[in-house]
């Protein structure tokens, strides 16, 4: 129960609370259960939903992407709506102007991405807090400008944008074209997922996180704050861009005006509902932003931001620290059920 | 050589838009050290009320008056209700906070009003300013009732007792209790001067831009711009970082080839990166020293 313990302990201007390492996976069991329903799902379902399934692994992956960013090493990023414009936009002019196979693109739009990143980073090493949320915010509100310039529209096709062919499943296998996607995605995901945790129980990891918890100490011990820094960002941008790629895929088409700050806001409200800093709730975040919008449509069409943002001042009043203090909660309870 | 005088005064005009909002930015900095993302829409729904008290038939500058108490209420009523509680929370719940105010109130701006795009009366007229075609009468009004805000408030933080009180509870909160201040009010004063202010640049930003609930995006992001570039610490430099950045965006519009409304966001990005890197603080901003 010590992650319950160390949440107390936030100091106050601290920009983001100190989550300990052991708090942000889940344990074998849960992991397996969870990894059985994503892969058993899919075979009882409609094709739409499949998407939508796709569509969650991807935006989860993006949210994790910043929940290492910001969890990780405790910087902010309402810019990753960029990043995210970048590697789809890498991967559909590879695949339609270079005719490159679609599971390659993924790397090439990681390791754009993390140039990228990596580059960002160095400006947004002298920043911190809020004004390196405002830099970051106004590169997301930038991007989709950049991206409709006359200059590259051979390439990007400028408000058009481009269209990506849905990729058939390899060796004939008998798989329908979303549900290949899909379990494409999910080997990704969880591919992506697995470095993601061993990075951060490594040695870089550990560095990224005595960033987060005091700055001067972690330099004090021979961390090199400057490179970590901007490693974190280009970590993140490396990973958003992959789930930018597959998200071109997914949605067979790439436009500027997909990848505006709405976006970077909505992965952003995804890792603070998921629980900054647990990874795992990333899925959760994703699910939030994917579905919460049109259960707010349901209930009033006009109102659906109105309501949105009602559910987000809920999440932040009554449960912080997100999926993350559901999870505990829930798990004490278990404990006390055991105990009786 | 007449070019560029005409870019510069033509610059100033559309500076003093980015004056008005980044002059609202830096209150709220001022008291809370935030920036305040929904400080746009909140300027833009005052803005409106306005709008829909003069549409009921209450004169201009009733309904001005009207709307500036009604603003600073307003944000007196969110800071207590929304913000007072979150006030020992990390910086990042603070953000998505106002992420949310601002989600909740473009769409019910969205909802009452709808999205169509309104006109909106300027007091001032749009005539030629001293037969300049270049500057408007309402610009001309724009750049006064600005410089008059300004003035206004350097005599209340520098003459007032609440001023006073207002700027040690901003810079030493601790010792401002001691002393017998009510920091936490000074908080929610701040955000009520802030949306009033927020208000007037509203007013004075629709009758150019038109009203509609997302005429506040760019103008905001700019307002951004223009209080880095002057010194978050700053309402002076807010002012002049506006009118810069205002004459700035034209001549890179003028004299470099190839870069014009396009690219507008863009220019204000490179503008914000530059200045944080370069100069933290901005032109007339203090330097902010940490205590290790």
């Amino acid at each position: 129960m010590s992650a319950a313990e160390e949440v107390e302990v936030v100091t106050e201007g601290q920009a983001v609370e100190a989550v300990p390492k052991r708090a942000m996976t889940l344990g074998y069991g849960t992991s397996l259960v969870v990894l059985a329903a994503l892969i058993l799902i899919p075979l009882f379902v409609k094709n739409f939903i499949i998407f939508q399934m796709t569509m969650l692994l991807i935006y989860g992956l993006a949210v994790m992407a910043l929940n290492i960013l910001t969890g990780g090493s405790g910087q902010f990023s309402l810019g990753q709506s960029a990043f995210y414009a970048v590697g789809a936009y890498t991967s559909a002019i590879l695949m339609e102007h270079a005719g490159m196979n679609y599971a390659l693109t993924l790397p090439i739009a990681g390791i754009v991405c993390f140039g990228f990143g990596f580059l960002f980073g160095q400006p947004a090493l002298r920043l911190s807090g809020v004004y390196l949320a405002l830099a970051t915010f106004a590169l997301a509100t930038a991007m989709p400008q950049l991206l409709k310039l006359g200059y590259f529209e051979h390439w990007t096709g400028g408000v058009q944008g481009l269209v990506v062919t849905k990729p058939d499943a390899p060796f004939g296998l008998p798989l329908s074209q979303d549900m290949w996607l899909y379990y494409f995605t999910l080997v990704v995901t969880i591919a992506i997922y697995i470095a993601s945790v061993n990075l951060l129980r490594s040695r870089s990891g550990r560095a990224f996180m005595a960033i987060r918890d005091n700055e001067i100490a972690a330099s004090a011990m021979g961390v090199d704050v400057a490179l970590y820094k901007t490693l974190a960002f280009g970590v993140s941008a490396g990973i958003t861009g992959v789930a930018g790629g597959l998200g071109a895929i997914a949605v067979q088409f790439v436009a500027p005006d997909g990848y505006t700050i709405q976006l970077a806001i909505s992965l952003f409200l995804g890792m603070v509902v998921g629980g900054v800093g647990w990874l795992p709730g990333s899925i959760v975040g994703s699910a939030f932003i994917i579905f919460v919008p049109n259960i707010a449509e349901g209930i009033s069409k006009g109102l659906s931001g109105a309501v949105f943002g009602v559910l987000l001042f809920l999440v932040i009043f009554l449960v912080p620290h997100g999926a993350r203090q559901v999870a505990i909660v829930a798990q004490q309870l278990a404990a006390k059920l055991k105990k009786n | 050589m007449e070019l560029f005088a005409n870019q510069v005064l033509a610059g100033i005009a559309t500076g003093a838009i980015y004056a008005c909002m980044a002059l609202a930015v830096v209150m709220i900095y001022q008291a809370i050290d935030h920036l305040n993302f929904a400080q746009g829409e909140m300027a833009m729904f005052s803005t409106f009320v306005s709008w829909q008290l003069m549409q009921w038939g209450v004169p201009y500058w009733g309904a001005f008056v009207l709307t500036v108490a009604f603003s600073f209420a307003a944000g007196i009523v969110i800071e207590r209700l929304l913000f007072k509680p979150l006030a020992k929370a990390p910086i990042l719940t603070n953000v998505a906070g106002f992420i949310a105010l601002y989600a909740i109130i473009n769409s019910v701006a969205g909802l009452i009003w709808d999205f169509t795009i309104k006109q909106y009366p300027t007091p001032f007229g749009s005539s030629p300013f001293l037969g300049s075609q270049l500057i408007s009468t309402h610009q001309a009004g724009m750049i006064g009732i600005t410089l008059l805000m300004l003035v206004l408030l350097f005599f209340f933080f520098r003459f007032t007792r609440v001023g006073l009180a207002m700027r040690a509870a901003a810079s030493l909160p601790e010792s401002a209790r001691l002393v017998g201040i009510n920091t936490s009010w000074m908080i929610a004063l701040g955000w009520g001067m802030a949306s009033a202010i927020g208000s007037i640049a509203g007013m004075m930003i629709a009758p150019v831009v038109f009203l509609e609930p997302n005429m506040m995006l760019g103008v905001l992001i700019y307002g951004f711009a223009a209080a880095v570039l002057g010194g978050l610490t700053s309402p002076f430099g807010a002012v002049m970082g506006g009118f810069l950045v205002g004459i700035f965006e034209n001549l890179v519009g003028t004299y470099i080839p190839g870069v014009g409304n396009e690219l507008k966001l863009p220019i204000a990005l490179a503008l914000i990166i530059v200045v944080l890197v370069v100069k933290p603080a901005g032109l007339f901003g203090r330097a902010i020293v940490k205590r290790v």
